[in-house]
């Protein structure tokens, strides 16, 4: 500091004199001068800046170090060991523009798929079709699902998370986007957006946490794959000892088994509630029932009439589905490192009913209307078993009842046979996969799977995939 | 709707208004902290762990009855620095209790209370499971439990006031016994300073700069990886070269890589437990670390 006093003066009396002794002072000292305060300036500047990084290294320490409160009576006489143990501690000191960033995690996923019958013609006989996402996917190499995840605390009361699901057709969907509240009270919590919803147990997991390439054949059934509304969730924890939560949501009711029926108010309800514990030290379990309201009004799928035509169907009314899980975890002493087992079982049971209208766009025999009453069912128990470090075996057994259709239509003027992919059948899959997961944040999978959706073939089915996590360390749910 | 809605309300509220018990519910991470909370809290406190010595704290599942004991807990303690990052988070959400938000006087991480070791300068995942705030197994070093000591008895008196001279006397006594337990610890431990030795996790970092001891490697290639075959092969060539006195790992480790490790170079398999309940000795703060220091000296004979 005085050096830089002593310039500046010594610059001031040089300006104030310049005047006086312009003659004696020539232009050449003039530029040596000059050149010699601005070498002092920057040699001054220098200086202050690195004082002043070693100020922040210093102040981000002590945050980061942050000792007790001195006043604590930690410091009796006797206390002498416990002086402060060494450490180096290294400074951190976040970019102040990135600080407030949401977190962000990333999902990297590929398949290979080797299927012996041809994935366009699968279908889930006995069932009415819904969405793309049923079936064994495409076959070959494929690039996965890749999910995008920023998430973040908005303020004191309200989180918000964003999934961006990135589709290798280069379509980009928004999986979830939504709300939540932090620390409500009482064991309460709120949550608006696109969810997935809570109903069952696998419905709330993203794909990249499945123990298998594919979802259950009920949530394909069923769900159409996974349900998420865009809607709101209200949920309660109960302030008892064992876990027992109920919640209810509402929704906008477009995805299936509903679809988008431009109208006011809601359009999918469901209620639910989960109830678990623990078995001693090794074992804990969780139990669910759930039950989901939606409708669907001209929700339309293609069909074969017996004279070979392709018609478009469609089905109006409304459906109820009702969901009883169960999960059961095992590890020895609760220390799921070396070695686990999961075993984890699904019921569903939906009733549709309302009006089926064939051929809406009058190709073949003309337009008719009739009702449809439909009680379909299905489970599916999967296990899966840890048995070293890294690699774990999974078995799975899908099922489903279509029964038999009530189709208001067969008998007056059509037949059963002009309603093909109604006809009842129960359709049936095994599966057993192996995966290898190097760290907590890649894994490896092959799998093998015979599915008997439909009566005519048995597809045999070989899926190598990987899923990759980037960024953020992810938390689980049971 | 409105009815649904009106009758949820009403068992909400009803269910609510249970009287709130008289004793102050602790949750912690770790059973260190839960004993910890028990020496300062005596019998004004419920204290339960939501882990064992015999889990990897790394590794919990969000289990159910986690989430209910967060919801009913008045008070949190865990060591934080990530450690729980893949599971408390989930507890912390579906609790719905404002009590342990971060931030407030029933949420107390005690890796913050502490001077932390191994903060890394590059976070990066190649280097495995690294902890970007430092290493996180702080309740190795005595000294530090003294620091987690003096906070935790300033929260407790915050959360329950009417104690507040109760948790004080007991922290005083405590905190004298503690003192001279840790003069004790270091005069039993003086022989294994500037000891080497083979950890399994980098998780004994603290307890080895506390009594002067070093590490020459771990049976893990990288934090949070497995050890390999060809990697405690590499352990075994380096130990030719730089000797480790013995291979030590925590009673959750699984004993098969140091078994091998300690049977191929010669050296004791030592085992610690810990944390409180990693052996049948080990059943309070004190008796933790009068067994880890005899397990580590019986590991020099």
């Amino acid at each position: 500091m005085r050096r830089h006093i002593v310039a500046t003066a010594l610059a001031l009396a040089y300006g104030a004199g310049a005047p006086l002794c312009a003659h004696a002072a020539g232009d050449q000292d003039l530029a040596q001068l000059r050149a010699e305060i601005q070498q002092m300036k920057q040699d001054y500047e220098a200086r202050l800046s690195a004082l002043q990084r070693r100020l922040d290294q210093v102040q981000a320490q002590q945050v980061s170090t942050a000792t007790p409160p001195a006043a604590a009576p930690a410091a009796t006489p006797a206390n002498a060991p416990m002086a402060a143990p060494a450490a180096t501690p290294v400074a951190t000191t976040p970019a102040a523009a990135n600080v407030f960033n949401p977190k962000i995690a990333l999902i990297l996923g590929g398949t290979y798929a080797n299927l012996s019958q041809d994935p366009n013609q699968y279908r889930l006989q006995g069932f009415l079709p819904g969405g793309d996402e049923v079936g064994p996917g495409k076959r070959g190499l494929n690039l996965g699902e890749s999910e995008l995840t920023m998430s973040a605390n908005i303020d004191p009361q309200f989180a918000g998370q964003l999934t961006f699901s990135l589709q290798p057709d280069d379509t980009v969907s928004v999986e979830e986007a939504f709300f939540q509240t932090i620390g409500l009270s009482n064991g309460l919590n709120l949550k608006a957006g696109r969810f997935l919803s809570s109903v069952g147990y696998l419905n709330s997991q993203h794909a990249h946490a499945w123990d298998f390439v594919d979802a259950p054949l009920v949530y394909q059934a069923f769900f159409g794959g996974q349900y998420k509304p865009d809607g709101a969730q209200v949920t309660w924890l109960a302030p008892t000892d064992r876990y027992w939560e109920v919640g209810a949501e509402a929704g906008d009711g477009s995805s299936f088994p509903g679809n988008q029926r431009n109208r006011n108010g809601v359009g999918s309800f469901a209620l639910f509630t989960h109830l678990g514990d623990d078995i001693g030290a090794s074992a804990s379990w969780l139990a669910g029932l759930s039950w989901l309201h939606s409708g669907a009004s001209d929700r339309s799928y293609t069909d074969l009439d017996h004279t070979g035509t392709a018609v478009t169907d469609a089905f109006s009314g409304h459906n109820d589905t009702l969901i009883l899980d169960g999960v059961y975890k095992w590890a020895p002493n609760g220390n799921a490192t070396w070695t686990n087992f999961k075993l984890q079982g699904e019921y569903f049971r939906q009733r549709n009913s309302g009006t089926l209208a064939y051929d809406t766009a009058a190709q073949s025999l003309g337009s008719a209307s009739g009702s449809y009453a439909a009680a379909q069912s299905g489970w599916y128990l999967q296990g899966v078993y840890q048995f070293r470090p890294m690699w774990r075996v999974g078995l799975r057994y899908d099922k489903l009842y279509s029964g038999t259709p009530d189709i208001g239509l067969v008998g007056s003027g059509l037949g059963s046979a002009d309603f093909p992919r109604l006809a009842g059948y129960d359709p049936s899959r095994s599966t057993i996969m192996l995966d290898y997961s190097p760290s907590e944040f890649s894994r490896f999978r092959i799998q093998f799977a015979r599915d008997r959706s439909r009566p005519e073939a048995t597809d045999n089915q070989i899926y190598l995939q990987y899923i990759m996590s980037l960024g953020t360390h992810g938390a689980h749910t049971f | 709707m409105k009815k649904l809605f009106l009758a949820t309300a009403g068992l909400i509220a009803a269910l609510t208004a249970l009287p709130s018990l008289a004793r102050v519910n602790v949750l912690s991470c770790e059973p260190e902290w839960a004993a910890l909370a028990t020496e300062i809290g005596g019998d004004k406190v419920n204290v339960t762990s939501a882990t064992t010595a015999q889990q990897d704290p790394h590794h919990i599942q969000a289990r159910p009855s986690l989430i209910a004991r967060t919801r009913n807990a008045d008070m949190l303690v865990c060591t934080g620095l990530e450690l729980e990052v893949g599971w408390l988070p989930i507890l912390l959400q579906q609790s719905g209790n404002p009590k342990l938000e971060p931030g407030q006087p029933g949420y107390l991480e005690a890796g913050r209370l502490v001077p932390r070791l191994e903060v890394p300068t590059r976070v990066d995942r190649s280097e495995g499971d690294v902890h970007a705030d430092g290493n996180p197994h702080i309740q190795t070093d005595p000294r530090n439990i003294a620091l987690v000591a003096a906070a935790l008895e300033k929260r407790l008196a915050g959360i329950d006031p009417a104690n507040a001279a109760y948790y004080e006397q007991r922290y005083r006594d405590f905190s004298t016994r503690w003192s001279a337990a840790i003069q004790k610890w270091e005069r039993q431990a003086a022989p294994l300073k500037g000891v080497a030795i083979v950890e399994h996790h980098k998780n004994l970092e603290y307890l080895m700069n506390w009594l002067g001891m070093h590490s020459v490697g771990t049976l893990e290639p990288k934090p949070g990886v497995e050890p390999s075959a060809a990697h405690l092969s590499e352990l075994v060539a380096q130990l030719q070269r730089q000797p480790a006195r013995m291979v030590v790992r925590a009673a959750y480790q699984d004993e098969r890589a140091s078994q091998w490790l300690a049977a191929h170079a010669h050296i004791p398999a030592v085992v610690v437990p810990f944390t409180v309940g990693g052996d049948d000795k080990a059943d309070n703060l004190f008796s933790l670390f009068d067994d880890t220091v005899q397990r580590l000296l019986a590991g020099l004979q």
